[in-house]
């Protein structure tokens, strides 16, 4: 048993129903989980929709978790996603404003090196699209902050991952 | 041919063989209450309060092994259930739950009498769920019965808006459901079971664990069966009190915080510990580091999410009790015990369960429980939550025809009367008694008027300390006497009272005269001697309830008792 605390990922498939997201998420604060990210939407069935969840937990806590979320009548499945191949991104975007000449350029020099798009541009800011790795996201979202304190607007989507059909990991 | 949602409703009703639905009206069902009216064949109860009718059901569940069926209205009718539910959930208590709800048109608009029940109730039910179309309503119903009987069982909850009720659709009350997420688990791994066998063969000081799940899956015999085969010593837990009778000569008595001292000690000490049907909450284990220290652990439970949650396990089995039970009855061979044995049962010669005896003239609860134990030899004896039920669990004898029911997971106080009431209902030829504080009775009183009208003859022992004295209890010993809000009797400006003391203003209630008031027998006994005569009459009365108050004195303690989070070897002994 691993007593480490790290972030591990559950793709949930569920019941499409009223309160099902409500329920699921109230598992995690009424029981005191670390729930890091939580994201939800369709899948090919209308009835059926799929959840990418990340806590942050050891191993004795997750294995709770995953036999508390299986106990529940309206979750039709519960994957680990943890130790598995998976195809796994992020979507953020990140608003850069009040930017002078130099600063655009150096938001396109990153833009560049991360290879993440200028969506949208202004005379003084510009939107930036991600689409890659949490981890990635993490680390473009700390070099924004650190050069363009107070400028930068971040949303994020929060990890959507499905399982790889090579055995290649892209998490 | 389509017919409306409520008459759907009590077709349902019947196809589940439904004989008793605990009701209290409101708008927001009088529909289905009409439509009861019209029924024969169910008897529809009207407690005086939504927490007691829900009680009520728990009781008529554990006393017949049936679903208890709740019907109540919108808003503070629902509200009103929560606590009970609550109760049910935590100790695995199968109930459907129906509540009315305002017409769907409504909902969301704060409507008059609209709350969110479905989501306030999220966390302590089964399965929940607001109908929200009509043509579901057979499908639902069938759902909410099925999840609550199977598996583990739990509460259910069904809120019907009103438009639902009203509306015509299809007729059918399907005899089946797939339940796409809800698997129950009905085998057991064999593997894993011959596994936990061996081990548990290997043992030198094995001990069996057996809990609520027990009485739940109804493996009492196999239990007994599987212990006298191996030879091997079981404690239970509160809740898995009777599933060996008191007097079985491998029963060594309730563990946990009041546990007997020989109990506690045996699974200190047992180097493998088989546990079936309990989930080791911390009032069984103390402190988690401390608890069995020298043992493998086997659990046995029918709920993967228990095992493995608080202590951990070395060998999991999920499996039903009596399954597993009586497969390994199959593999079972006498093991060598005698030692072990003959060593536990010097542990309880060097403290055995027994209170301190006060002054003559005064009454000791050991002598009422006592008492309890020789004029009701068989029955139900339904407990309230504190002292009195720690007493309770201590000296009643309880075995496969003394059943004890008792609010184990939440504690509830006010549990007890009600869920008198509802057994006696359930279970109308056994004799029902109901151990109950002066506190908790309070909080439930008003049902007196429900166990008339439904002509319910319990036998209410009321132990009146005159103090919320499990508290108090606390306060004594951790507290340095310090009595904050527990005496009973205390009047404003005027100093905490001294244990039955003549001088200081009456107690209120005057249990006689609520029992007087309501056209209930009344008997108030204050003395060891009149114990028996007082149960005996109360026996008599096969037409109303009979309270029978016990003046007990503030300063009898439960002894032995462990401190909340303490490993379980150190007792409080006196
Ligand atoms: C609803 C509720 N409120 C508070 C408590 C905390 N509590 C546990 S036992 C107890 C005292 C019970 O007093 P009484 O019914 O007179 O029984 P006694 O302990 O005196 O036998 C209290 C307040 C509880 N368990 N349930
Ligand atoms: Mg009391």
């Amino acid at each position: 048993m691993d007593h480490t605390m790290k972030n591990r990922f559950i793709a949930l498939y569920v019941e499409n129903d009223v309160g099902v997201l409500a329920k699921v998420s109230g598992l995690f604060s009424g029981k005191s989980y670390n729930l890091q990210s939580l994201t939800v939407g369709m899948t090919e069935r209308d009835d059926v929709s799929r959840m990418t969840i990340c806590v942050s937990s050891d191993d004795v806590t997750f294995e709770q978790i995953k036999k508390q979320l299986n106990s529940m009548v309206e979750v039709i499945k519960v994957l680990d996603l943890t130790c598995v191949p998976v195809c796994m991104k992020e979507i953020l975007y990140a608003k850069i404003k009040d930017l002078d000449h130099d600063g655009m350029d150096a938001v396109f020099r990153i833009a560049e090196t991360f290879r993440v798009r200028v969506k949208d541009i202004g005379i003084d800011c510009l939107i930036l699209e991600c689409m890659q790795t949490e981890r990635k996201n993490n680390e473009l979202v700390a070099l924004l902050k650190r050069q363009f304190h107070n400028k930068v607007e971040i949303v994020r989507g929060g990890p959507v991952a499905i399982e790889s059909i090579s055995t290649t990991d892209s998490k | 041919m389509d017919i409306t949602g409520r008459k759907l409703f009590v077709k349902a009703l019947l196809e589940e063989g439904v004989d008793t639905i605990f009701a209290y009206p409101g708008g927001m069902i009088v529909d289905l209450l009409d439509e009861l009216y019209k029924t024969e064949g169910i008897r529809v109860i009207l407690p005086r309060h939504e927490q007691a009718l829900v009680h009520e059901a728990e009781g008529y569940a554990r006393a017949t092994g049936k679903p208890g069926v709740c019907l109540v209205t919108s808003g503070p009718g629902a509200t009103n259930t929560i606590t009970a539910i609550a109760d049910a959930h935590y100790d695995s208590v199968p109930l459907v739950i129906f509540t009315g709800q305002v017409p769907q048109g409504l909902i969301g608009n704060d409507a008059f009498q609209e709350v969110d029940i479905v989501g306030m109730t999220r966390s302590i039910v089964k399965y929940g769920y607001t109908v929200r179309d009509r043509k579901a309503l057979g499908e639902k119903i069938k759902m909410a019965f099925h999840i609550a009987t199977t598996g583990k069982p739990g509460p259910v909850l069904l809120d019907i808006p009103k438009d639902i009720q009203t509306t015509s659709g299809p007729s059918e009350y399907p005899d089946y459901v797939a339940i796409r997420g809800y698997k129950p688990n009905e085998s057991v791994h064999i593997g894993q079971l011959k596994k936990a066998y061996k081990l548990l063969k290997s043992a030198k000081h094995p001990i069996i664990l057996a809990g609520g799940g027990i009485h739940v899956s109804g493996a009492e015999k196999e239990l007994v069966t599987f212990a006298e085969k191996m030879n091997i010593p079981v404690v239970t837990t509160i809740m898995g009190k009777g599933s060996i009778p008191e007097n079985h000569p491998l029963y060594v008595g309730n563990s946990g915080m009041h546990g007997r001292f020989a109990a506690n000690i045996a699974v200190t000490e047992c180097d493998v510990l088989l546990s079936i049907g309990t989930r080791f909450n911390d009032r069984i284990t103390g402190d988690l580091n401390e608890f069995a220290p020298h043992a493998k652990i086997i659990h046995v439970d029918v709920d993967t999410a228990s095992i493995s949650r608080n202590v951990v396990v070395d060998i999991p089995v999920v499996s039903d009790a009596k399954l597993a039970l009586s497969k390994m009855i199959d593999w079972a061979e006498p093991m060598k015990t005698d030692k072990w044995l003959a060593e536990i049962k010097q542990w309880n010669e060097e403290h055995p369960l027994s209170m301190p005896q006060g002054k003559s003239h005064e009454l000791s609860p050991q002598c009422i429980m006592e008492g309890i134990n020789e004029v009701f030899p068989k029955g139900i004896v339904v407990t309230d939550v504190g002292q009195h039920q720690m007493w309770a669990t201590q000296y009643i004898k309880c075995g496969h025809d003394k059943k004890m029911v008792t609010s184990g997971g939440l504690g509830t106080m006010g549990f007890g009367f009600p869920a008198a009431i509802g057994a006696k209902i359930g279970a109308p030829k056994k004799d029902i008694i109901c151990i109950t504080g002066d506190g908790g009775f309070q909080m439930n009183m008003q049902e007196m008027a429900t166990a008339i009208c439904e002509h319910v003859p319990i036998v209410i022992c009321l132990i009146n300390n005159e103090n919320l004295g499990m508290v108090r209890q606390m306060q004594q010993l951790f507290y340095g006497k310090r009595y904050e809000a527990v005496s009973l009797r205390k009047r404003v400006g005027m100093d905490t009272p001294k244990p039955l003391d003549p001088n200081y203003p009456e107690y209120v209630p005057d249990f006689m005269g609520i029992a007087a008031s309501y056209g209930a027998y009344g008997i108030r006994v204050t003395k060891n001697e009149d114990v028996i005569a007082a149960l005996k009459e109360a026996k008599k009365h096969k037409d109303a309830p009979t309270i029978v108050e016990f003046i007990v004195s503030a300063d009898e303690l439960v002894l032995p008792m462990v401190k909340g989070g303490n490993p379980m070897s150190e007792m409080i002994l006196k």
